[in-house]
């Protein structure tokens, strides 16, 4: 590992005037960063640590203000078993239950989270090609072992997902991303927070590099008795996901009055279902509606060869998750 | 709660527990990585890069330059390896082991071309990034379905033939299918180190992570020209092996090298990554067998056609074909087993070395049958019993597999089991039943004890054997304690060190049936020492702390010897097993959970209950991670690993580990040796792979032939 600054900022400000010089990174956890280090991938100058900043609480809705706000250095672990987010985002306990392991889910933070690294086997090998490691190498994945790769929104340049589980959640649950800069706050709706590789992989997301992650806002909704989050894996616990869905129904009397879906790792960033939702909206839950919803889901997809499998596990998968959402299972 | 099933057997609560036990829950127990010394430097390993060529040029400046480096050597500056070097007069083996530092040649990809040792790990891991390689690629081969046309016959073991070739063809019913084992790495959770220190210029020390002290002390002895009495090889604890420690690998060679180059002791522990390319896998193998039956069931042949791959610089050879010829009583059995070069590191043996891989295949190959004849998979096993060694007509020394087929149908409730797939359903997940029998030799060889009872009536027992986590140390006291009468914590068991006794490596489920009768021996001669010493009218179990004090002595020692028993000149030894596995499948998604699991093992005289049942749940998950996960993935287009981290690598976590009974017939095999105690650690994992497969298929139809069995392998 190369030699590299410690630095412990006293304040957001502070931190904002360290990580505007490129070279340093952020460190939190550390579950993802410190690998990505040891493995060469990354190779920063300084780590500039923001554990001590004040941005770990989680907030109760109060009055009128009908939302969520969970700090960035909320712990995964934490968040999972804070008891107003199980009443509330059932969804988002779930799937932070799913990722990782109960050693990571105690180190992991909400915004490290977010800002995890694909773990593509060629991204992690600095011998190999990798576009989003060094740009203009080529994709190692494209042609190669890409089992677990991305079916949606994948470009020539890299076929990678997003490995978080968490982040799944969050999109389906329309949540918006506080960020600090220079300049003050902005607001980042989740599911335009992380991006598609495009011409330029090495970017995952469109925080800029001097911002910070402040919070995660989540409005309350009509989720609660009708969520589920079903992660198909190669093991029971600490795997990542072959494809994972976050299914989130509003039912009436049988009738299907709001829908949310997500997927994990089948894109690049969290993939949300819009057209499947729209389709669901008024019609009865059943699972013939769910399946077909699962059909519409699928439009765009393509397969690589060693993921293509997915083409078919993920609307099969759709189809589960929305049945155990609406309890018929 | 798990009700106390065990009919045979003490229940674990009732057994010994593990006598280390506390030190390694502790953290107190010392592995090889542990142990530290004045003067202690760290070598980090620079692999290769391309996988099969030669290295053009090495620039090693800048890792030279870096802060706290001493050394970097690579094949242009180390110094030579004698026993390496060709001898005057002998012509040059064409092939044989890695020769560390030797040339500029590349066999795999991953092999060390340097080490680099600095002062601190940290500095050591960064300089070894800044070693650069040019080199001259040529075109490898990796992938073993492809370059099957190259297959070879390995000396000695490649075509067995009983009664008439491929008589399954002309069988009323038949089946045959091809079937492949992948790449599968050991990974124990202890990662490979060694501490190497030159006292002299020869006489060297070793902390090794080894199965055999004494093979790695003859090994570098050989490697090293210096006698083997000037090596000396501690190996106190080992976390887990399963066959990785067997040999003596490059990085072991190359500390002892970077060792004698720095003149301080060198460490190297091996990265996650190097387990990959560094100590061994079980190869990728691909089997196709054909097999017949008469309409009730009696088999009329068996065709297993094997190939597993090997390095291009050494033949490794194992035995999947070998179940075929012996696991059933079948009067026509052709096998045929090759090998195939490809430019990998050489594989070893791992857990059932050979017959878990045949194991799957035959037992797979058994279940399909028991379909196209329609008759109970059970059943068709019972009908094909073998009562003598089919293969030799020997009589067997024990066996009893039988009876362990009815315990183990009886615990899994395989009264449940329907014929039809599909046929059972609970919460929206299929139900299905499977088994799968293995068996292994029962292997014995020679060894030595020193018994030495202290004048405070401490009885200490010394062996060079190793102890990689079975409980060695628990058996060997537990024999001890009922041959002398004194309680278990009265007794020492001091192994894992070259300089005591000789005793054999711990593999191939060997080590209580060779090192137990040693122990009995040695307290044998050891009483009868204080027999003489008493006079006549001793009893047989005095108390030996009076005894030492009435003559004035500080203690009293034999050093006692068994030898390798001739049972297998007129039997054939074996211990048998068998898997019985519950699992539900979603067939929609593909994912398979294991719900239940017997296991039935009968392995003579169980000596140790309590270790003897973690050793099978051991077993039985290592059969589940081979089942339903493990598979080290190579991109063949560059000859890498890709999947070289536990991220990535799947091994069974809790939560894919149901509850697994584990079952023991319990009755003494009087030939292998005093004790009756036959080996148990293979039995425990061969079998297990293919009792899963035919789970899978009796619940959701989906037959798996190539393992490991993935959710996108049995979904839709």
């Amino acid at each position: 590992m190369k030699q590299f600054q410690y630095v412990r900022p006293a304040t957001i400000q502070a931190a904002l005037d360290v990580i505007s010089k490129p070279g340093s990174k952020i460190i939190a956890g550390g579950t993802n960063l410190v690998d990505l280090m040891k493995r060469g991938v990354t190779a920063p100058d300084k780590i500039v640590d923001i554990n001590h900043l004040p941005l770990k609480g989680i907030s109760e809705p109060i009055g009128n203000v009908m939302t969520v706000s969970i700090g960035a250095l909320a712990l995964n672990s934490e968040v999972a078993e804070n008891s107003r987010i199980k009443e509330l985002f059932p969804l988002l306990s779930m799937a932070l239950n799913a990722g990782a392991s109960p050693q990571l889910r105690n180190m992991a933070t909400v915004g490290g989270n977010m800002m995890q690294r694909t773990r593509c086997g060629y991204f992690y090998d600095t011998t190999m090609p990798c576009n989003k490691r060094q740009p203009g190498t080529g994709c190692g994945a494209m042609e190669g072992v890409n089992r677990m790769h991305a079916i949606f929104g994948a470009s020539d340049q890299c076929i990678a997902v997003h490995p978080s589980d968490m982040c799944v959640a969050l999109a389906a649950l329309d949540a918006t991303v506080e960020v600090a800069g220079k300049k003050g706050k902005r607001y980042i709706h989740f599911a335009d927070f992380h991006r598609l590789p495009g011409e330029k992989p090495q970017i995952d997301n469109n925080l800029a590099p001097d911002e910070l992650i402040v919070r995660v806002i989540i409005p309350t909704n009509n989720f609660s008795r009708n969520s589920y989050y079903l992660k198909i894996r190669d093991r029971q616990s600490y795997a990542f996901a072959l494809v994972s869905v976050a299914a989130a129904l509003e039912i009436d009397n049988g009738i299907i009055k709001n829908a949310r879906l997500a997927m994990g790792g089948v894109a690049h960033k969290p993939w949300r279902l819009f057209e499947a939702e729209q389709f669901l909206v008024g019609k009865t839950a059943s699972e013939e509606n769910f399946a077909k919803a699962a059909g519409l889901a699928m439009k765009g997809a393509v397969g690589h060869g060693g993921n293509s499998f997915k083409l078919k596990l993920a609307p099969a998968t759709i189809t589960e998750a929305l049945k155990h959402a609406a309890g018929l299972v | 709660m798990k009700k106390a099933i065990n009919v045979t057997m003490p229940s674990s609560a009732e057994g010994m527990s593990r006598v280390d036990g506390r030190l390694k829950v502790t953290g107190a127990a010392k592995y090889s990585a542990e142990y530290t010394m004045p003067g202690l430097t760290y070598g980090v390993l620079v692999g290769s890069t391309i996988t099969k060529g030669h290295i053009l040029t090495i620039d090693t400046k800048a890792a030279g330059r870096a802060p706290g480096v001493l050394a970097v050597v690579t094949h242009l500056n180390s110094p030579k390896v004698p026993g390496d070097q060709p001898e005057k007069g002998k012509p040059v083996p064409d092939k044989g082991a890695l020769k560390v530092f030797y040339d500029n040649k590349i066999y795999y990809n991953g092999q060390p071309i340097a080490v680099v040792v600095a002062d601190t790990f940290e500095r050591a891991l960064y300089a070894a990034s800044l070693v650069k390689a040019q080199y001259k690629a040529e075109k490898h081969i990796t992938n073993l379905p492809d370059n099957r046309d190259k297959g070879f016959a390995p000396r000695g073991e490649g075509v067995y033939k009983r009664g008439a070739a491929d008589a399954w063809q002309s069988a009323p019913f038949k089946v045959e299918q091809e079937y492949i084992v992948p790449t599968v790495t050991h990974n124990p959770m202890e990662l490979h180190a060694i501490i190497a220190r030159w006292d002299a210029d020869d006489k060297l020390t070793v902390w090794d992570k080894t199965q055999g002290v004494n093979d790695t002390r003859d090994d570098l002895a050989r490697l090293f020209k210096i006698p083997a009495a000037n090596v000396l090889v501690h190996s106190q604890f080992v976390g887990g092996a399963f066959g990785s420690a067997l040999r003596t690998w490059p990085h072991e060679v190359a500390a002892v090298l970077a060792a004698k180059v720095v003149s301080k002791p060198v460490k190297v522990v091996l990265s996650r990554a190097d387990m990959f390319t560094s100590v061994g896998y079980r190869p990728f193998t691909w089997q196709k067998i054909g097999i017949g039956a008469t309409a009730d069931g009696k088999l009329t042949g068996i065709t297993h056609e094997a190939a597993g791959q090997t390095s291009s610089y050494e033949n490794f050879t194992e035995g999947p074909v070998g179940v075929s010829q012996n696991m059933y009583a079948c009067p026509n059995v052709n096998t045929k087993y090759n090998l195939v070069s490809l430019d990998i590191a050489t594989p070893t043996w791992m857990r059932g070395p050979g017959e878990a891989t045949g194991a799957f295949a035959l037992e797979s190959a058994l279940d399909e049958l028991s379909y196209a004849v329609n008759i109970d998979p059970l059943e068709l096993r019972i009908k094909n019993y073998a009562e003598v060694e089919p293969s030799s007509g020997k009589p067997f020394s024990t066996k009893f597999l039988k009876e362990a087929y009815q315990l183990g149908a009886d615990h899994i409730g395989w009264g449940d089991r329907k014929q039809v797939p599909r046929s059972v359903k609970q919460d929206g997940w299929y139900v299905g039943y499977g088994m799968g029998s293995g068996m292994f030799g029962a292997y014995r060889s020679g060894a030595t004890v020193r018994a030495k009872m202290m004048a405070d009536g401490t009885l200490i027992l010394q062996t060079a054997v190793s102890d990689i986590g079975p409980g060695t140390g628990t058996a060997m006291t537990i024999i001890a304690a009922e041959q002398m009468n004194i309680p278990a914590d009265k007794i020492r068991f001091e192994l894992g060190d070259s300089s005591l006794p000789p005793a054999p490596t711990q593999g191939g489920s060997a080590t209580v049936a060779s090192v137990g009768p040693a122990v009995v021996k040695a307290c044998t001669d050891l009483k009868e020492k204080f027999q003489k010493l008493i006079g006549n009218g001793g009893e047989d179990h005095p108390d030996y702390a009076k005894v030492l004090k009435e003559h004035n002595l500080p203690s009293l020692e034999v050093t006692s010897s068994s030898d390798g028993g001739n049972g297998m000149e007129k039997y054939a030894m074996n211990s048998w097993s068998v898997h019985f596995v519950k699992v539900l499948v979603n067939a929609a998604t593909g994912v398979v959970k294991i719900d239940k699991v017997a296991c039935v093992s009968d392995c003579g005289k169980v000596i140790s209950p309590k270790t003897a049942r973690s050793q099978v749940i051991g077993g039985a998950i290592g059969g589940i991670g081979m089942a339903l996960m493990e598979e080290s993935i190579i991109d063949h287009r560059y000859g890498r690993y890709i999947n070289n981290n536990f991220a990535d690598y799947h091994v069974p976590v809790n939560a894919d580990i149901p509850q697994i009974d584990a079952l023991f017939i319990n009755k003494p095999d009087p030939i292998i040796n005093v004790m009756g105690a036959k080996g148990m650690a293979e039995i425990a994992l061969i079998g297990m792979a293919a009792a899963v497969a035919n789970a899978v298929y009796n619940a959701c139809g989906k037959r798996v032939r190539d393992l490991p069995i993935t959710p996108d392998k049995v979904m839709g």
